[in-house]
């Protein structure tokens, strides 16, 4: 205990796990030597005392635990899996003042604990327009028509049962809200990762090419080069998807998310996927599918999702994601336990393909050095990195820089706002940057 | 593809016509009747394709807007309340310029619907589709326009005698206060080229970076830090991070450890699923009062539960204020009752 309160940076570990409230607060107060008579209380009413526990070695080898001197739970004690009780504290979570209605509303994924890229289903942030439903797979119907009877032969109606007998793909993709650290255009304003980047989930997802049923129903590429999909929710959300995605097998209806059938908030039944472009345009609860001659400047293309540049125009019909990186542990809102190494691990993607290569800066962005990428890399899916770290107790900048295969560097915030202002709301893909201080904590900070 | 032999799917290739070969192939799926495609088909494109027959006036769509608009939205689209504000911040000269002064000088305080939408279709496609938020698609194509009209009077685009239709509504496009407020120059889409019948310049990035390694700059800027209240806005971030592991999360807020996952209520999930928390908050009004306040206001009668049921099965106006709750039909009456008597007994 003390050798560790005399070093920069570090933190108790957790007393508060058993400490009352009350003595939390004195600890907190000040009272050091509260906290010591208090550890020893706690050490003694665990039947050892806290001294042979000392000597002997730790309580929790010495000591066996319940779980290896009891019998367990059997098999199917819970026929759906869940996580330990242990891990109640990454949870998907809104930002207050975001949104006033929580069916028009956003919750952020719990990045700051993830590991490696794909998202846990449960976890998989959300966007609704208009609250979400259980749909009746029995009573869902996809309808592929067209604007004019000329651009497709047959319009046909598909049921899951139709849909699930076509030949499938199955394939790692990431979506990110296109309003994903939109909070942060102008300034900092969030604290942790979950609410500047938790706009991002991650997963496996199965399903049919949408060629495939537009060739189905005798699609004409000449005459029809826009798609319009729609949902069946009430908000029956429509976007606009170039036909160059859909003709060269990108796009997919999808069923199956992570080996399992999508999640309700996910658009369950059935929802479209559209590799590297924003999240907005991958329908949930999809019904129908329109090919068209033009663009449809649907409410969500042309009331928002539109990005206002410095010259008052808004861009319209953006849709790629580009490169984009963040470190997720340590990440802001986190605290170091002391000082020494630390394994620093975060998520690169890129709406235009592979990720090449991310470099990660402990000084701001002086120098940089490039960090370990686990593969297999994926096309336009999440991409873990990984570097080493020794904090030496000083104040640090932490940041994360990638570069994706077309060798497009992602942007610093100076760089972002010279050409696009602070106002676009949307598409912020700058570096990302979290300050150390010698206390161990972390915050979100913007370097220019 | 894969299922076709190869000489097959050289010619289809070489033809280009792979679609002719994949037309009906699966003998999955069946034919849309026109009358299903009638019923779902209902986008109305910029160039006003889809849109359906009819009219409306600016008076009517006072009247529609004030009984199943305002509640959220406010008497004139002002209210900020539920979203953000659907007209207002336009002026005559952005009528005639095509462009909304406030976006070019860059002080415009708040953006409303009709600041941005270039495109008058847009909002009459998406009233039709999604509103009233709570009744989407309960519209006739007439209202539709009654309401457009109205919105169209408040931003004074058109006057208060005018008559909104299908015959005029082309007309009225060439007055949209930000009509020429849209580019499409950017490198965004993901399609084919402006240059070649698509949109945008090919997906030519706007923003460069380079990568460099070593003594990049000089000084690190730093452009902004976390404001205080931002630390702690967002709840206890000590119990927003596992409790073990190389990390902790902060702690923001200094109370004891309260590690537990909140426990999902099960009439909290009720009221959530049937759209009672889009309008109330378990403290605060929203649209109609706050919880706490209906128990501070009923607490001591005894018949409260029984009059308040049938208030909620069935609407009203009048107790709180002139904004009225909607029926909640679609609810069964047990579920209701489960409803009112958790918010009575002090519903969290
Ligand atoms: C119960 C509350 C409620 C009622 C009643 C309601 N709305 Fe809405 N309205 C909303 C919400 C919430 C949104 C935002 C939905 C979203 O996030 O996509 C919205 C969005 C809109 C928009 C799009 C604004 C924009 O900038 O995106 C229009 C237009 C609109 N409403 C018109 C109407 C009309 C017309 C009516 C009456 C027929 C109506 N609303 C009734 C809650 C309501
Ligand atoms: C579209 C918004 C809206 C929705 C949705 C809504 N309410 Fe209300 N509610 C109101 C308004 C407005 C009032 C105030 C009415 C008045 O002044 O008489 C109200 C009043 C009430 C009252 C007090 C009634 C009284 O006479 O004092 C209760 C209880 C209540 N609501 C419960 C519910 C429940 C339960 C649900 C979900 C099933 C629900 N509300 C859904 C808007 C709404």
């Amino acid at each position: 205990m003390s050798d560790l309160d005399k070093q920069p940076g570090r933190v108790r570990p957790a007393p508060e796990n058993f400490l009352t409230e009350e003595q939390i607060r004195e600890v907190a107060a000040g009272r050091r030597n509260f906290l010591r008579r208090s550890l020893m209380a706690a050490g003694a009413a665990m039947a050892a005392p806290l001294a042979a526990r000392a000597a002997d070695g730790d309580p929790a080898i010495l000591q066996l635990p319940e779980w290896s001197t009891t019998l367990g739970q059997p098999v199917a004690a819970r026929p759906y899996g869940m996580p330990s009780k242990y891990e109640s504290q990454l949870l998907r979570r809104e930002s207050p003042g975001l949104a006033r209605v929580g069916g028009a509303s956003v919750s952020f994924c719990p990045l700051q604990g993830l590991f490696g890229i794909i998202t846990p289903s449960g976890l998989h942030f959300e966007r609704h327009h208009q609250g979400w439903h259980e749909v009746d797979p029995a009573r869902h119907r996809l309808m592929v028509n067209a604007s004019d009877p000329a651009f497709l032969k047959k319009p046909k109606v598909y049921t899951m049962d139709d849909l699930m007998r076509l030949p499938p793909v199955s394939r790692i993709h990431f979506i990110e809200c296109g309003a994903n650290t939109g909070l942060e255009w102008g300034n900092v304003a969030v604290p942790t990762v979950q609410y500047t980047h938790g706009m991002l989930s991650c997963s496996e997802f199965t399903g049919v090419p949408l060629k495939t049923l537009l060739e189905d129903c005798g699609v004409d590429y000449k005459k029809a080069r826009y798609v319009l999909a729609e949902g069946a929710d009430g908000s029956s959300m429509t976007r606009t998807i170039p036909m160059e995605m859909v003709e060269n097998g990108e796009v997919f209806v999808a069923y199956g998310m992570n080996g399992e059938m999508l999640r309700p908030e996910n658009g369950y039944p059935l929802r479209l996927v559209v590799p590297g472009v924003q999240g907005v345009s991958w329908v949930k609860w999809l019904r129908r599918i329109e090919v068209g001659d033009k663009p449809y400047a649907t409410k969500d293309e042309a009331v928002h999702y539109i990005d206002l540049m410095p010259d008052g125009m808004h861009r319209q019909y953006t849709s790629i994601q580009e490169c984009k990186s963040v470190i997720t542990t340590p990440s802001g809102g986190q605290t170091l336990l002391n000082k020494g190494f630390y394994n620093v691990s975060g998520v690169a993607w890129s709406g235009r393909g592979r990720i090449k290569q991310v470099d990660v800066s402990f000084d701001g962005g002086i120098n940089w050095q490039t960090a370990r990428i686990e593969g297999p890399v994926q096309n336009k899916a999440l991409t873990r990195f990984n570097i080493g770290w020794k904090w030496d107790g000083k104040p640090a900048i932490l940041q994360s820089r990638a570069i994706d295969e077309t060798g497009y560097v992602q942007p610093t915030y100076g760089q972002l706002r010279k050409v696009r202002g602070t106002k676009s709301i949307y598409h912020n893909n700058a570096i990302q940057s979290w300050k150390v201080v010698e206390s161990g904590e972390i915050t979100n900070v913007q370097v220019l | 593809m894969s299922r076709f032999s190869k000489p097959i799917l050289l010619v289809a290739l070489c033809c280009a016509s792979a679609a002719a070969f994949a037309f009906d192939n699966y003998g999955i799926g069946r034919q849309a009747t026109p009358a299903e495609v009638k019923a779902w088909d209902i986008d109305v494109r910029a160039d006003f394709k889809g849109l359906p027959k009819g009219s409306g006036n600016v008076q009517k769509g006072n009247d529609l807007f004030e009984e199943k608009c305002a509640s959220c939205h406010g008497s004139f689209g002002e209210s900020n309340e539920v979203f953000t504000p659907l007209v207002g911040g336009t002026t005559k000269d952005d009528i005639k310029n095509g462009r909304v002064g406030g976006f070019v000088t860059g002080d415009i305080p708040q953006r409303t619907t009709f600041t941005k939408v270039a495109t008058i279709s847009t909002v009459w496609d998406y009233i039709y589709r999604a509103m009233p938020w709570t009744a989407p698609k309960s519209l006739k194509p007439d209202d539709v326009y009654a309401i457009l009209a109205y919105f169209l009077n408040l931003a004074e685009i058109v006057p208060e005698d005018f008559t909104l239709s299908d015959q005029n509504i082309a007309e009225v496009q060439k007055k949209m206060p930000n009509r020429n407020g849209m580019t499409t120059d950017h490198g965004m889409w993901p399609g084919a080229p402006a240059s070649k019948g698509g949109i945008g310049n090919g997906g030519k990035p706007d923003v460069k970076n380079v990568a460099c390694m070593k003594n990049c700059k000089s000084e690190v800027q730093i452009g902004s830090t976390l404001p205080d209240y931002a630390r702690t806005a967002h709840g206890e971030l000590a119990d927003q991070n596992r409790s073990f592991g190389p990390v902790r999360g902060t702690r923001t807020l200094g109370q004891g450890a309260v590690t537990a996952a909140p426990a999902v209520d099960p009439n909290m999930e009720l009221a959530t699923k049937n759209g009672c928390m889009a309008c109330h908050g378990v403290n605060n009004k929203i649209v109609g009062p706050g919880y706490a306040e209906v128990v501070a206001r009923y607490k001591d009668q005894p018949d409260a539960e029984s009059r308040l049921t049938a208030k909620v099965k069935n609407g009203g106006q009048g107790v709180w204020g002139s904004i009225p709750m909607p029926p909640n039909g679609h609810l069964a009456d047990e579920d209701i009752k489960t409803l009112v008597k958790w918010i009575l007994s002090g519903a969290k």
